[in-house]
Parts: structure tokens; sequence; C-alpha cells
């Protein structure tokens, strides 16, 4: 008998979904899971009035409201931003989909909700107009984000046309040390491989570091796949995938779960599987990383300083840091625990889950904020925040002096109210540093919760691994 | 969506590497829910100041790139967010073609679905057209689809590749829904063969 070619996991899911291919053509994909939100789908929905097109699979659709919402409570003030809900509620109600809309319990950020729900699985294919999709990559899904164009193609057909990606396997070796997070880890590897490192993979995360990681943190690090280009990053699903989804709301049941399990065992890439790339990235002796610059490759560690424009080789890289430092205010050699912060944003489809609320928690308990700093706590979902609620955690936010808010994306991309001021210098758990994505002129360091919290205390970035021993929240500035 | 074959016209060049969406299209934008129109807000950060006025610095803002239909970007042009609403921007702003060294995933395939043609060639290349531009009056260039062939400012021929499919797709205008609904059948064949939810 032959033995079958071993094969990963990527592939794995791809073949399963694969409904037509031609050599040398694209291949049409099977979509199992398509998410939709206001900000990418009301022009998708109008192409199919236009054209007199349903959608094809209503029941594998399911929509939420979270770009452009208010985390204040009351009624929403920005006309346009009313206008662009109005249509989503409006556009499911026409075309039969589910809407988890602002103000039911469920609602929150697409990406948050997913996992919550127990929508997201192993093994599916998923998709939605939002680059962060490769969140759900976490589950041993395969899942990126798409353009409004295939936002309406798959209402229409619930398939998409994909040219098989290369595969990459990153491994990181050796175990995360105390108190460093999955936003450490990745930010590191996208400062080692560049923003544009992944363009064109399909990648898998692995080793025991990732092993180790709790689902929430898997989420964190497939999350930023796309912040170095990738388009979808999966982690072979395992013990800790299936104790996560078991019981969830939407997840399977009864024989069925079992069923699932049997599935999704089997999803793990083979033994001499082989990838296009392989990365290997020690994480050994990682420290907290925080980045200086403009896109999430420019990252140092806390106990390093703001690089210098000579430090690059590259022309291109030495004019964008040039740019870069600019437009952060920063001097080439500051040192990063010398950087005083204005505003810190907890929250976001990277880090806004229960995991990321109680660990700045834990750093914030029994602390107050730092003069000056205004701080704002963003949770995913409304389920998030009802489960932070329940455990006290509100309390320590508003406590320690930060706001404690209602869900959404809020301050990642400042659609809603939610804004820094031209010059404003902020700590962030969200995934983009980009020029003006938190406001225009807004500077915007990523951070993970730990360290967002460890900087509202003490007004600067500080290493969370002094801040132990954790009862102890005196910080010196 | 219009048959695409050839365009000649004015060259832009914003030699800047990594230009995300957020720039092309800042966010303060996609509150509206239509497609059109967003061309008047393309690199809007960039391109105004806080009053509305243009920024002489900007690349864009230079006289002689005025009405460019073809830009010359940077590597990893168009990173970052889904937002179709950046392709439909550089569009609307009256873009044919972006030729850059490599292009964010997602970018280049909105691109292509709405017919805004993004080239790729060897960084050299770019860098040599980018030299090639008449800086004081401005040049122009012809990029030629179905040839697969860019002339350059000075006359030179430049063979890029492209996609076989998507030059199909772009030369013939197709929809590709509609392209898709041809194959009803197979979509609802494999549904049956593998039932979900
Ligand atoms: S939280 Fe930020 S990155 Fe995530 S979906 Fe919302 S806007 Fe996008």
């Amino acid at each position: 008998m032959i033995e079958a070619m071993p094969r990963t996991l990527f592939e794995k899911v791809w073949e399963t979904h694969v409904v037509h291919e031609a050599a040398g053509e694209p291949a049409l994909l099977y979509v199992d899971l398509h998410l939709v939100h206001e900000v990418t789908s009301p022009q998708a929905f109008e192409g199919l009035r236009l054209e007199g097109r349903r959608v094809r699979r209503p029941e594998l659709t399911v929509a939420t409201m979270d770009h452009n919402v208010p985390t204040l409570p009351g009624p929403i003030a920005d006309p346009l931003a009313k206008a662009q809900l109005d249509a989503l509620r409006a556009n499911c109600e026409e075309f039969g989909v589910k809407l988890h809309a602002t103000g039911t319990g469920s609602e929150g950020i697409v990406h948050v909700i997913g996992p919550e729900l127990g929508l997201t699985q192993p093994g599916k294919t998923i998709v939605c107009g939002d680059s962060h999709t490769s969140t759900h990559g976490a589950f041993g899904a395969l899942a990126f984000g798409i353009g409004t164009s295939e936002v309406e193609h798959v209402l229409a057909t619930q398939t998409l046309w994909q040219r098989r990606p290369k595969t990459m396997l990153m491994e990181f070796a050796g175990d995360l040390p105390p108190h460093l997070t999955a936003k450490d880890l990745i930010l590191a590897a996208i400062g080692e491989v560049g923003v544009a490192g992944g363009v064109g993979y399909v990648v898998e995360y692995a080793g025991e570091a990732i092993r180790a990681l709790t689902m929430e943190n898997r989420l964190t690090v497939c999350n930023m796949t796309i912040e170095w280009g990738a388009r979808a990053g999966m982690i072979a699903p395992d013990d800790t995938t299936f104790a996560y989804l078991e019981g969830r709301e939407l997840a399977p049941q009864g024989a069925d779960w079992e069923r699932a399990l049997g599935r999704w065992r089997s999803l793990a890439s083979d033994e001499g599987a082989t990838f296009d790339k392989h990365v290997t990235i020690d994480v050994s002796d990682l420290a907290p990383q925080v980045t200086w610059g403009t896109n999430p490759g420019m990252v140092v560690p806390v106990t390093g300083v703001v690089p210098s424009p000579s430090d690059f080789d590259d022309p291109d890289d030495r004019e964008a840091t040039e740019r870069a430092l600019e437009y952060m205010g920063l001097k080439a050699g500051t040192p990063i625990e010398e950087i005083k912060i204005d505003r810190v944003f907890i929250g976001s489809c990277t880090n806004s889950r229960i995991e990321d609320l109680r660990a700045a928690a834990a750093v914030l308990e029994g602390g107050h904020i730092a003069a000056g700093v205004n701080a704002l706590v963003v949770p995913g979902s409304a389920k998030v925040r009802l489960q932070a609620q329940a455990e006290g955690l509100d309390k320590v936010f508003t406590d320690a002096g930060f706001e404690w808010r209602l869900a959404g994306c809020s301050m990642c991309l400042a659609m809603n109210a939610d804004v820094l001021a031209p010059g404003e210098r902020c700590a962030s758990t969200s995934n983009r540093n980009f020029e003006g994505r938190q406001g225009r002129g807004g500077r915007t360091h990523l951070v993970s919760p730990q360290m967002a919290a460890g900087a509202a205390l003490a007004g600067h970035f500080v290493d969370v691994r002094k801040l132990e021993p954790l009862t102890n929240k005196t910080v010196t500035a | 969506m219009k048959p695409f074959r050839s365009a000649t016209g004015r060259v832009a060049i914003l030699d800047r590497p990594d230009v995300d969406t957020d720039q092309i299209i800042p966010k303060q934008f996609l509150k509206r829910i239509e497609r059109t129109g967003y061309g008047e807000f393309a690199f809007f950060d960039w391109r105004y100041d806080a009053d509305g006025t243009p920024l002489p610095g900007f690349e864009l803002n230079r006289p002689e790139f005025a009405g460019a239909k073809v830009l010359l970007a940077g590597r990893n042009f168009g990173c970052g967010s889904s937002r179709e609403h950046a392709a439909w921007a550089l569009q609307d702003y009256g873009f044919k073609v972006v030729i850059a060294s490599s292009f964010g995933d997602i970018f280049r395939s909105n691109a292509s679905k709405i017919g805004l043609i993004a080239i790729e060639l060897p960084e050299h290349e770019v860098k040599s057209l980018m030299e090639g531009v008449d800086l004081d009056r401005g040049s122009d260039l012809t990029v030629d689809l179905a040839a697969g062939t860019i002339t350059a400012p000075d006359g030179r021929t430049i063979k890029f590749a492209f996609d076989q499919t998507t030059r199909h797709r772009l030369l013939e205008g197709l929809d590709d829904i509609g392209v898709t609904l041809r194959l009803s059948d197979e979509i609802t064949a494999y549904e049956q063969a593998r039932p979900i939810a």
C-alpha cells in the first residue's frame, strides 16, 4: 500500500474546501463561516440588491456591530455612523442574516465574538471583510480577511476564488520567560521578519511556547499575523483548543461533539510534512516589547533605546525611520523607559478578552494611574464586560483611575469618539501603530496589557518584570 | 467592471515603503455606505493639513504629478487593513495603474476586483522607472496589459509578469460573481457531500 503524503494543517483544511479547480487557475474554496460588520459590508449588500441576488447561505453568515459603535452609553450621536449601523440592521433583516446588534448582550468585536460563541472551530474556512480575521486561525481554522467585492462574492456564492498560497512554519524555540506574553512574542517575531516578511504565505505557528499558551493568548498571536503580511496564521488544535470550545453556545454538542473531536484531532500537520519556508525564533530571552515607530515591525525591548536611522543599511529603511521618528516626536537613543505617555488604551481584538483584562488588572490592583494620564479600558464584547464585572475587575480599573467602557473597536481605529488628540502619546494594546490610526497626529506605542497597565501607573513605559511583587504598586517615576 | 487593455498617462511617484491602507484612505471616510467619491479623500492626512490646506511637501501635491494615471510606489504598498475603500480611492483619484516591487495581499486582490491594475516589478526596475521621471516637467508612461509591457518615459520597454486568470478577467471586464454562479451546480454538489451546520 502506498503511504499517504504527509500534509500540513493548512493543506488538510484547504483540500477539504476546494469546490472547483482547474490546472493553473485559482481554486474555488467553500466558506464555512462568513463574519460581517458595518464598515465593509454596505456596498456588498447594495451590490446584491442591484443584481437581484440573494445570500446563498444566510445561516453561515453572522454579523455584529463593532467598528463604529460608541463606548459610552446613550444614543449614537454621529449621523454617518448611525446611518452605517442602520444600514447593517436593514441589510441583515432583508437578507436573513443573524445580527448581534448593540445592546443585545451578544455584541462585540467580530473577532472576539466568533470564538466566544463557539462559532470559530478547527478546520473551518472563515472569512470577513477585515484583515484581522487571521485571529480565528488560533483554532486551526483557515481564516483570512477579504475586501468588499469578495464579501459580496461570498454572500452570493458562499465561495471565494483563491490562489493556493505558499506555506511557512514559524517555530518558537524555548519557553516564554515569566511575565512575558503572547503580545511580546508576536511583536518580537514581527520585528525580526519585518512587516512584509509573510506576504504570500499562510503561516503555521508552532513550538513549545505556542503549545503552552492559553487559547486567548493564541488568538493574540494569530491576530497579528496580517501585521507581517501573511494573510492567515494557524495553530494546530489540541486539548487546550477543545477545552475552550466545549460547552460553548454554538459549538457541537453531544454525539456531534464526539464526532467533531475525532475530525479535529486529525488536523495537526503530519510528521514529515514540508513547508515552503521555515523560520525559528528563540523566545527564551525575550524582554517585554514596545513599538517606537509607525508600523508594528518598528519594535524594541523595553530595556532598549529608540533606534537611529543610521542603524539601518537600506536607504528606504533609513528614510522610513527618519519619518517615523519625526511623526512620533522621538529622538534616536532615548531609552524606552523614559518615554512619557498621555493616554492608555486597553482593548481591541488583539487584547480585550477576559484574560487580558485580568492580566492588566493584576498589575493595577491597589495602584493609581499617574497624574495627567487618561486611561481607557474597552472590553472586546458585551460578555467579556459582564464576566469582568462579575469578577470585580471593573472596580479595579475604575479605582485605578481607568474609564470602564462598553464593548467595541473603540480607539483601536478611532472611528467613534475615542480618539487621540494631535501629538498625544498612547500606550495601546491594539495591533496597529500606523500614522493617524488612533487619531490624526496621535502617537501609538503597541504593548501587552501588562505593559499598558504598568505605563498607566508610572506615566512612562516601565519594565513590568520590575513591578514584582505585583502586590506592591509603588512605581517611582 | 470595465475592460482594461492599456493606459497611457502621467506618472506620480510615492517612494515610501510600507504605505498602509490607513494612509491611502483614513478611517474618518469609512463611514460612507457608497462605493464612489473617495478620490478627494485619498491620502487625506498626508495631502492636507488640519485646516484642509494642501501640504506642499506631500509628493502627490507636486504640480508635475497632477492628473496622474500611474502611481510608482515603494515596496509593500497597500499593507494593513482590508478596506477596499483604498483601491476605490486610488481609482477615483484617477489612477489606473499602481506599480511597486510588492503589495499587501488583500490590497492587490481588491484592486484586481475593481479593475485597478497592480503591477509587481523587481525593486531595481521600479527604482529605475522612478529615476527616469522628469521631476521638473513630469513624464508619461504606457501600460499595456494585453502585451504585458510598460513603455517607460525614455521609450524603453519593460516586460511584467501578471497572473493569467486575473489578466483575462481584467481584459474582458468579467464579473467574478457571474462567473462563479455558472458553477452553482458544483457548489450545490459540494454542499450535499459535505453538509455544514
Ligand atoms: S479592534 Fe481594531 S483591528 Fe480589531 S476589528 Fe476592530 S478595528 Fe479592526
